[in-house]
């Protein structure tokens, strides 16, 4: 048999096979998507934009607000990428640009082994270890510096949205160095070169070259991290009090959308109670998504707008930033465009 | 032709900033030639191996010099350590001395950060910044440095000029630095290097990724920056050394082989290894 109509029926399989499981995730999520909505479709019509501001979750008068939930998920997840963004892009630059290559290779190992710790155990070590911790020893300390200050205001309890995006942070760091350490490594040993051979400091090459042509990247890797911190379930659930409030302290318990779901899925007799839970997915579902087109745009926005915003400005202090001003055709993890021929 | 002849340490005071070189008979022209940097037994390697031996040679200022050689012989290598470039990579060192206007290069008179403005370089394959502008990868040198130029505007015209770039991008500063073919992304390297006024500008290879049109106008590049700036190009394409050099160094398998006028090399070579590599029976 002729090889050639062989290996195009080959090719066609593949491609066919590929098609498919494309098409497959496709399904999967608008499968998920609809079953969710059509599930909360009783709450959301009933109680309408009332269902998104409510304040209110009380199941015996079948009265349901997502804004508390909503609140702690937003609340922790910030909390969790204020600290994990610097801590995690920091580890991931020592390990990419600055540790020795054995250095990077066993510290590498550990934070990939960290990112895989299921997340029960860090809700075990939450409750039992970081929540008495700061219960006894950094709440009351903080307390004494801010006085009444609202951030930290009310009785030490060691669980709330402070402690849950404190272990939401420690969750996601090892996610985004891991993804960061990739970014950065792909960055093309030229664009190093070229800065250091126009006598760059290692700091310079870093601010300057690397993190600017990385950013796309770095993004990615805070998105991922962010989509952990939302819908992160068990570990939160363990450490954030359980209380449907909504409070401007970090000391003060709370709930999340996915907390509320996971304690009162199994309790949830009436149909109502159970949309209301539906719809409560419908809302974290829609965090996720609003929050990951809103990166995406924030990035382009930087690429693209940032130009003409600082085009004219000049970019020669310290101080500034190395701003990244304009669209590389490529991502970040290809070799910089070189050009047509 | 044998080194001694071309060098001569100027004697007396080690600190002597300069030191002479007599020039070869064939272009006595306009009297002695100052090395502007002088290449002393220098030994390179990675880790324990010693890619680069003893190798010693004159860069005379204000002229075009070609380093010559098959794959692999060191070529990269010994441009690298003229602006310590090489020691930027894990495990690497060097022994001899570069001098630059007679201070060592190595010494402790001169920090690498300093020295890499002095000495520019140009890589194999052009490498603009992407994410900055067409000007802001030209005033790159002093913004990575956090530093400020007297002029932005005319550092950058000046630059592009210089770089035969110009006339080209003139309307499009702002476009991204990686939106320019392969050519003209290696003259706004060229660029670059050249917007911090080096003494010297070394290039490794740098038609290798472009096309002959494109090559043709970098070569004739460098014949016009000659007359400003100190030149050492490596190059493996012959008829390219021929073409843009003055002098010639012919390493192989990490020796020195062969130094002299290029028209010398490429018409009398005093070692059969030469003549055999230029008339290409190998490499
Ligand atoms: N990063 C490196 N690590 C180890 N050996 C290297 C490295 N780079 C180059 N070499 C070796 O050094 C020798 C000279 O390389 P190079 O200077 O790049 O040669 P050329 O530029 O003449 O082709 C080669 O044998 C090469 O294998
Ligand atoms: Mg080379």
């Amino acid at each position: 048999m002729p090889s050639r109509p062989k290996s195009s029926r080959v090719d066609t399989a593949f491609h066919a096979t590929l098609v498919l499981a494309g098409l497959g995730v496709a399904t999967v999520l608008a499968g998920v998507a609809w079953e969710v909505l059509s599930l909360s479709g009783e709450a959301l019509s009933k109680g309408g934009i009332g269902f998104l501001t409510g304040t209110t979750w009380d199941p015996v008068t079948e009265e349901f607000g997502a804004l508390p939930a909503l609140y702690g998920t937003l609340l922790t997840s910030a909390v969790a990428l204020v600290i994990a963004v610097p801590l995690g892009i920091g580890s991931a630059v020592f390990l990419s640009e600055i540790a020795t290559s054995r250095v990077a290779t066993v510290v590498g190992v550990l934070v990939d082994l960290l990112a895989a710790i299921p997340s029960v155990i860090y809700g075990l070590w939450g409750l039992f270890v970081l929540a008495p911790l700061l219960r006894e020893h950094v709440q009351p300390a903080v307390q004494a510096v801010f006085g009444d200050f609202p951030l930290f205001a009310g009785t030490p309890l060691g669980v709330g949205y402070g402690t849950a995006g404190l272990l939401l942070a420690i969750m996601v760091i090892p996610v985004i160095t891991s993804v960061s350490r990739e970014v950065l490594r792909a960055v093309p040993e030229t664009q190093r070169e070229a800065a250091t051979a126009l006598g760059a400091t290692r700091f310079e090459v870093i601010r300057g070259t690397v993190l600017p042509y990385a950013r796309r990247g770095l993004v990615g890797a805070v998105v991922l991290g962010l989509g952990r911190a939302l819908g992160e379930t068990m570990a939160v659930t363990m450490v954030i009090g359980n209380r449907y409030d909504i409070s401007a302290s970090l000391f003060a318990p709370g709930y999340t959308l996915a907390a509320v779901i996971a304690n009162e899925f199994s309790e949830a007799f009436s149909p109502h109670y159970l949309s209301a839970l539906a719809g409560l997915a419908v809302v974290l579902l829609g965090t996720t998504l609003i929050l990951n087109a809103g990166a995406r745009l924030l990035v382009r926005g930087v690429a693209t707008g940032g130009a003409r915003k600082n085009g004219d400005r000049h970019r020669f202090s310290r101080k500034s930033v190395s701003v990244p001003i304009s669209v590389p055709s490529s991502d970040p993890g290809k070799e910089a465009p070189d050009g047509r021929p | 032709m044998s080194l001694a002849s071309i060098l001569v340490p100027v004697p007396g005071r080690s600190d002597a900033p300069r030191q002479v070189v007599t020039p070869p008979p064939a272009m006595t022209k306009d009297a002695p030639r100052t090395a502007k940097m002088v290449i002393e037994s220098l030994t390179a390697y990675y880790g324990s191996h010693a890619v680069l031996r003893n190798v010693s040679l004159p860069v005379v200022e204000r002229t075009v010099t070609a380093v010559i050689g098959p794959s692999g012989c060191g070529k990269s290598t010994m441009v690298r350590c003229l602006n310590r470039m090489h020691e930027i990579i894990p495990g690497t060192s060097v022994s001899g001395r570069v001098l630059l206007d007679g201070l060592d290069v190595y010494g402790r008179h001169l920090d690498p950060i300093e020295l890499r403005r002095r000495v520019g370089m140009v890589f194999q394959k052009p490498n603009p910044f992407p994410t900055m502008s067409v000007r802001d990868n030209v005033l790159a040198g002093w913004s990575l440095t956090g530093t400020k130029p007297p002029n932005a505007d005319d550092v950058v015209e000046n630059a592009l000029r210089r770089a035969a770039l110009w006339d080209e991008v003139k309307d499009r500063l702002k476009a991204p630095g990686g939106s320019l073919s392969g050519g003209q992304a290696q003259r706004l390297c060229i660029a670059r290097a050249l917007a911090v006024q080096p003494d010297v500008l070394l290039m490794d290879e740098p038609c290798s990724a472009l096309d002959p049109i494109a090559t043709a106008r970098i070569e004739e590049l460098i014949h016009e920056l000659a007359s400003t700036v100190t030149i050492v190009i490596v190059t493996h394409n012959m008829q390219q050394a021929a073409r843009v050099s003055e002098f010639t160094a012919f390493l192989y398998m990490g020796d020195l082989v062969e130094f002299g006028d290029t028209a010398g090399i490429f018409t009398r070579p005093s070692d059969p290894r030469t003549e055999d590599y230029i008339t290409g029976r190998f490499g």
